[in-house]
Parts: structure tokens; C-alpha cells; sequence
């Protein structure tokens, strides 16, 4: 195997890291450097492009309302073709929140309607109810990972996300709102697409998606060494606990 | 009529909070409640009633300290005041404040959701606005909301006078279309730094809408900032702190600026963001017309509130217990506890109850990279122990030196062994309850708290 290496673009990491996206960053930063494995984070602000044989995993977060209304606008303007490019190549690209928001068709709010980047199948619309808010718990089933897979985490969003033109879902709400509280699907995912609710932040509660995402964005073949995860499978079921499910 | 139903439900009030005393619950809202339910009105009527009005204290970080300050503050300057001493800062709390106590004043803190139904009712002289930080998320959904309410508290007819912490871009620019904001903030640049702290909210110019840049940041993004268009940035101060000298956990020391008149100023309280509540409360006095003598002596006098930064003695050793809840108060804490050159043996707790904030997020923005190095070990407990283990252990503490113990008493006696000059204990909200009911009837005397 060739001396394999992660490249990780974090996009808008001033306006977009509402609940603690840096953790995110963290975790698949140290997982990779306890492998010998180079990884290497690189900003992506605000009017810049994004220039897709450059990275292999790209990370768009959470925000305020009017960040992510900024962040909306430069998405189509200056990173929409690269981030499609990207894509296209095979490189990870992981939405969460407000993030996974903006990698769909678009968000309608009383007044407005923000387009996002059409990468994922499902639209947001901002209920007239409550925000969703709580621990929450999801079943999944991705390639190569064990089947039915637990992830566990945060959410809390006031949008109502609804999977279309055969969006399919990340996994399947054990417990929590998930997309919009009543379809018991969370996230979507499209090949190596990934957006979700979850946070908590999602990474440090969940270390093998965490190794899912590297090995993915690295390539199919990868096999990632083991670690010493004591303390992440305690904290992943302590996340699991708050939700409710046994992890 | 309006009067008899008042003293009719007050009286029902007052018996429900004898009857919850008896049977031991400490609840201080639940009265409060009861007469808000029989005579809605009675925060208003019960306000008006105040011969020297009242002020309102609101912020997401230091307002309960701030309140204490204050407190000493007006009593120096002769009120007697009604006061939500416990923190129950949201209407029944302050309902059952002023029917249980007698005085000419009232002093309230108040939830930042709550602010402004509460300055409605309430009428007050001052408001004081002290900080936005993002605090409680998942309680109130996002910041942008609490501001949209506060710019209606900044222009409300109910308000006299509002008091500004300029060094808030998200607190200052409320005060943009109000004649007669009082500003304070620290002028000192020696204590900031040029750079931003992970937890950093960023702020816009409200006019050209770039984010403002900062020559300084003093705690997370409260520091002087300005528009690189040269639109108006932080305003002038009234009232500031200079030549600030924080000296690690016990005490810190500034000169008060007031108008054009310069004070020592002594504090038995640590950090910066002490330095902050005491520079609002100064602020606050002063917007009330109160003496410059008695705002100095009351800051001398105030000593730390329930639970923020106590100090206490624990079987002959020097402890301290201060409140962590969000990243940019946690950074300030940790900034200041890695100042402090004695050994320590640290415990950390966090919870997850609601008012400890159900989400636990937040500890990832908080830099615990300051404990990287301290080569000791350090003890995690709560109900969510592990992942603040898994948070140490990604900040770069050495694994083998994360002691994760979930049961709050086996953690305290493992933190109690490890054989350093002081213990430090930075609990959440409700973890900083348990800690402290252990902690006396391990024998900390009661007396010896504050």
C-alpha cells in the first residue's frame, strides 16, 4: 500500500462550527497521526475555491442563521462545481447540521428560499413547530461497516428535512427526531455524500465511523490499524445511554 | 379588588414556600409561581411598589457574580433590597423575591429568555446587557434569537437607562439607536491577546456586515474590534479597567475609570472575566447615581457567589470549586488555574441535566489543550465522565494520566489522594450542588466557604 495520506478541506471554519465542528476535525486528525497515517486540514473560507483533486474528505459544519446564509451564497458562487468535482472523484464529502442543510436542494423559510448545493436529495423546510432537540440514536448500514451500526449523538435543528427524488436516508431513528420527527429517517447519504443531524460532536462519540470516513476517503482497499479504543467504545455508549438504546 | 387578589395570593404564596421549607425542598421559584398563578400581575404591582425602583442584571456568562457585586454595591449606598440572591432568574424566582422580602430596591438577575418579557413588567431604571455568549443551545435554539429579543429590551418605553458592554460587538451595537447607552469595557491591551480563542462567536459590522477584526480579544469575543470599512466599531467607554493584574486563583486587582476619575480597585475573585462582572456592576451602580466610594468599597467587600470560584479548606488543604458551563468561561478558567504555579490535583465533572445543558458538545470548543502539559493527573467525573476522559485524552493529556471515575464520591477521595498543595474541582451547574454537599460533610466547614 502506498503511504497512504488524508487530505481535509473544513470549509468556513469561522462561521460554521456552531457545535463544536472542531472536534470533528479533531478526532480524524488524531486517528490518523496514531497510524502514521499524514493528514493535513486546510481552511476553506469565505470567496475562495475549492479545487477537487486537492482533498479527499471535505467537512461543511453548522451555524446562526445568517452565517449560514452567507456561507450559502459563497457555496453556489465559488465551490459548488468544485465541490460536485469532488464528488464525482470519490472524495468524502460529510454535511452536518446546517452543513447537511446546504448540501441539499434547498431551505425555505417563511420568507425565503436559500438554495443550496443540490448534491444530496432532500429539501428543508423551517417548521412551524419546536426545534428538535435531544439525544438521539441511529441505525445504519453502510458498505463495509458492521451491519446495523449504531450512531449516536445530538441533534437540534428547527428544519424539517424530507429525503426526495430518491434520496436515500444515512440510517434509521432508534431513538430521537432524526430528518423531521415523524419519516424515523436520519441523514442521507449518496454514494460517499454524507449529510446528518448529528452532532454531539458526532466524530468523538462514534470512532469506527470515524475510521469508516478515513478508509473510505483514503480508498476502498485501506485497512486501517487498530487502536487502543477503550475509552472511545465507553464514551460511545455513554452517548448511546443518553439516548436511551444500549450501544 | 386588584389589591385584595394581591395580598390574597401573596399570602398563598408565602404559605406554600413555609410549607415547602418544612417538608426540606429548597425550591425558590415554586412560590412564586403559585402567586403569579393567582395574581398575574403581581410582578408589576409588587415593582411599582419599590420606593427607589429596581435595575436588571441579564447575560449568558457572570451574571450571578455580577448580581453579588452589585449587591454590595447598593448596599453601601444605603438600599435595602429585594434580591434573587439563589440565581432563580426567571419569573417565579423574581416573583417570590419580592413577596418574601422587604426593602426599598430591587436587584434582579434575570434569564436572558426571560429579559424581555420581565423588563415589561418590571419597569427598571437600569438594564444592564453584559455579554452574549453561546450558551445553552439546545434550551433556546440559537444566539441570533436572544439578541432579536434584546434590541426590543434596548428601545422598550419600560426601560430607563441601559448599560453596554462594549467590548460585545453582539452588546454594543444594541445600544446604535438609543441615545443614552452607558458603555463600559477594559482598556487594558497588556492582559488580551492578538488572537482568538477556538470558542470564538464571530461578529459583524451592522452596516457593510464584514466581520469586525479585533486588535485584542480579551475573554473569547469580547475585545476591541473595529470594521476594516471604517464603519463604527467599539464605542467610548464611560466606565473602564486598566492596568489589570490577575494573580492566579485568589484575587485581582485594576484601576476603575469613572467619567474621568481614576480608583484602585480590589477583587477577591480571580481572572479576567471577574475583572468583567465587576467593571458591570461598577457600571450599573453608576447609572443609578450611586457614589464612586460606594461602588469601590462594594467591590472590595464582594466575595465569590454560590459556587463560582469558592475557596475552601478540605482537611487542611487549600480547594477551590468554580463553576465551568461553556467554552469561553471554561477557557478563561483553565487560562487562569495554568497560571497559578502550585501543584493541584484537578477533578472535573460534567453533567448533563438541563441546567447543566443537555448538550455536551460544548466541551469540544472549550481549548482543554491547556492541560496538555500539566503532567499530573486529572480526575473526570459526572454523569457524562467518560466522554470529558475522551475530550482530555484528544486535547493531548497523556491517557495514562485520565483518571475517568463516574461516581462523584470515589472521584472526590481519588482527587483528594492525589497529594498536591491544593484541590481544584470544576464542576458543571448541578455537579458544582454535589460537589459541595460532599465536600461539607467531608468536613469542609460551611463557615469557611466565600
Amino acid at each position: 500500500m502506498a503511504k497512504a495520506r488524508l487530505r481535509i478541506a473544513a470549509l468556513y471554519p469561522e462561521q460554521l462550527n456552531i457545535y463544536a465542528d472542531r472536534g470533528n476535525i479533531a478526532v480524524l486528525e488524531s486517528r490518523c497521526r496514531w497510524r502514521s497515517i499524514e493528514s493535513h486540514v486546510t481552511a476553506v473560507g469565505l470567496g475562495e475555491t475549492i479545487d477537487p483533486e486537492r482533498f479527499d474528505l471535505i467537512y461543511l459544519g453548522g451555524g446562526q442563521d445568517d452565517d449560514q446564509r452567507r456561507c450559502a451564497a459563497d457555496l453556489l458562487e465559488h465551490k459548488r462545481s468544485g465541490l460536485i468535482a469532488a464528488a464525482a472523484n470519490g472524495a468524502v464529502l460529510l454535511g452536518i447540521c446546517g452543513g447537511y442543510q446546504l448540501f441539499g436542494h434547498w431551505y425555505e423559510l417563511a420568507d425565503e428560499r436559500i438554495e443550496g448545493v443540490g448534491i444530496l436529495n432532500v429539501e428543508t423546510v423551517r417548521g412551524k413547530g419546536p426545534r428538535l432537540i435531544g439525544n438521539v440514536a441511529v441505525e445504519t448500514s453502510l458498505p463495509g461497516a458492521s451491519p446495523r451500526a449504531v450512531l449516536a449523538g445530538f441533534e437540534n435543528h428547527g428544519g424539517r428535512t424530507r429525503l426526495i427524488g430518491g434520496g436515500a436516508p444515512l440510517g434509521r431513528v432508534i431513538k430521537g427526531n432524526g430528518n423531521d420527527g415523524v419519516s424515523g429517517e436520519e441523514g442521507c447519504r449518496d454514494g460517499n455524500v454524507i449529510g446528518t443531524y448529528l452532532h454531539g460532536p458526532l466524530l468523538p462519540a462514534n470512532c469506527w465511523f470515524a475510521d469508516w470516513l478515513i478508509a473510505t476517503a483514503i480508498g476502498a482497499s485501506a485497512e486501517l490499524a487498530p487502536l487502543d479504543d477503550a475509552l472511545e467504545l465507553a464514551a460511545h455508549k455513554a452517548a448511546c445511554a443518553a439516548a436511551g438504546v444500549n450501544g | 379588588m386588584n389589591s385584595l387578589r394581591l395580598a390574597l395570593a401573596s399570602f398563598a404564596a408565602r404559605a406554600a414556600g413555609a410549607l415547602l421549607r418544612l417538608a426540606g425542598s429548597g425550591g425558590t421559584s415554586a412560590p412564586g409561581k403559585i402567586l403569579l398563578a393567582l395574581a398575574p400581575k403581581a410582578i408589576a404591582q409588587r415593582s411599582a411598589a419599590l420606593e427607589r425602583g429596581c435595575a436588571v442584571i441579564s447575560a449568558t456568562n457572570g451574571k450571578t457574580t455580577t448580581s453579588a457585586i452589585a449587591a454590595q454595591i447598593m448596599q453601601r449606598d444605603g438600599a435595602a433590597l429585594v434580591h434573587n440572591r439563589a440565581g432563580a432568574n426567571m419569573a417565579g424566582g423574581i416573583a417570590a423575591a419580592l413577596n418574601d422580602q422587604h426593602g426599598d430596591f430591587g436587584l434582579f438577575e434575570v434569564d436572558e429568555f426571560w429579559l424581555a418579557m420581565l423588563v415589561d413588567e418590571l419597569r427598571p431604571r437600569s438594564v444592564l446587557m453584559a455579554n452574549l455568549f453561546r450558551d445553552q443551545l439546545d434550551r433556546y435554539g440559537e444566539l441570533d434569537e436572544i439578541n432579536a429579543r434584546w434590541s426590543k429590551v434596548a428601545i422598550s418605553p419600560a426601560v430607563g437607562q441601559i448599560v453596554l458592554n462594549a467590548d460585545d460587538p453582539l452588546i454594543a451595537s444594541l445600544g446604535s439607536d438609543v441615545d443614552a447607552a452607558l458603555y463600559y469595557g477594559i482598556e487594558d491591551e497588556t492582559v488580551g491577546s492578538e488572537h482568538a480563542q477556538h470558542a470564538t462567536e464571530q461578529a459583524c459590522c451592522p452596516i457593510c456586515a464584514e466581520q469586525f477584526s479585533y486588535s485584542r480579544y480579551f475573554v473569547g469575543h469580547l475585545g476591541h474590534y473595529y470594521c476594516a470599512k471604517g464603519h463604527p466599531g467599539r464605542p467610548k467607554v464611560e466606565v473602564s479597567a486598566s492596568e489589570i493584574a490577575t494573580s492566579g486563583l485568589g484575587s485581582s486587582s485594576f484601576t476603575l475609570n469613572i467619567g474621568g476619575r481614576s480608583y484602585r480597585a480590589e477583587l477577591a475573585m480571580p481572572g479576567l472575566y471577574n475583572v468583567y462582572n465587576a467593571l458591570a456592576a461598577a457600571a450599573l451602580a453608576n447609572s443609578l447615581g450611586v457614589s464612586d466610594e460606594a461602588i469601590i468599597a462594594g467591590i472590595a467587600a464582594a466575595s465569590p457567589a454560590f459556587g463560582r470560584a469558592e475557596s475552601l479548606s478540605v482537611g487542611g488543604r487549600e480547594s477551590s470549586i468554580i463553576l465551568i458551563k461553556n467554552p469561553a468561561g471554561t477557557n478563561e478558567v483553565l487560562r487562569t488555574l495554568t497560571s497559578d504555579r502550585a501543584s493541584r490535583d484537578l477533578l472535573i465533572v460534567l453533567n448533563d441535566q438541563i441546567a447543566d445543558g443537555r448538550d455536551i458538545s460544548w466541551i469540544w470548543d472549550a481549548d482543554f489543550e491547556q492541560l496538555a502539559d500539566s503532567g499530573r493527573p486529572i480526575t473526570c467525573s459526572g454523569s457524562r465522565a467518560v466522554e470529558l476522559g475522551l475530550r482530555l485524552k484528544y486535547a493531548g493529556v497523556d491517557p495514562e494520566l485520565i483518571r475517568v471515575e463516574a461516581d462523584l464520591r470515589e472521584a472526590l477521595a481519588a482527587a483528594l489522594d492525589g497529594g498536591g498543595e491544593r484541590l481544584v474541582v470544576l464542576p458543571t451547574y448541578t455537579a458544582m450542588l454535589e460537589v459541595r454537599e460532599l465536600l461539607v460533610s467531608r468536613g469542609a466547614a460551611e463557615g469557611s466557604f466565600g
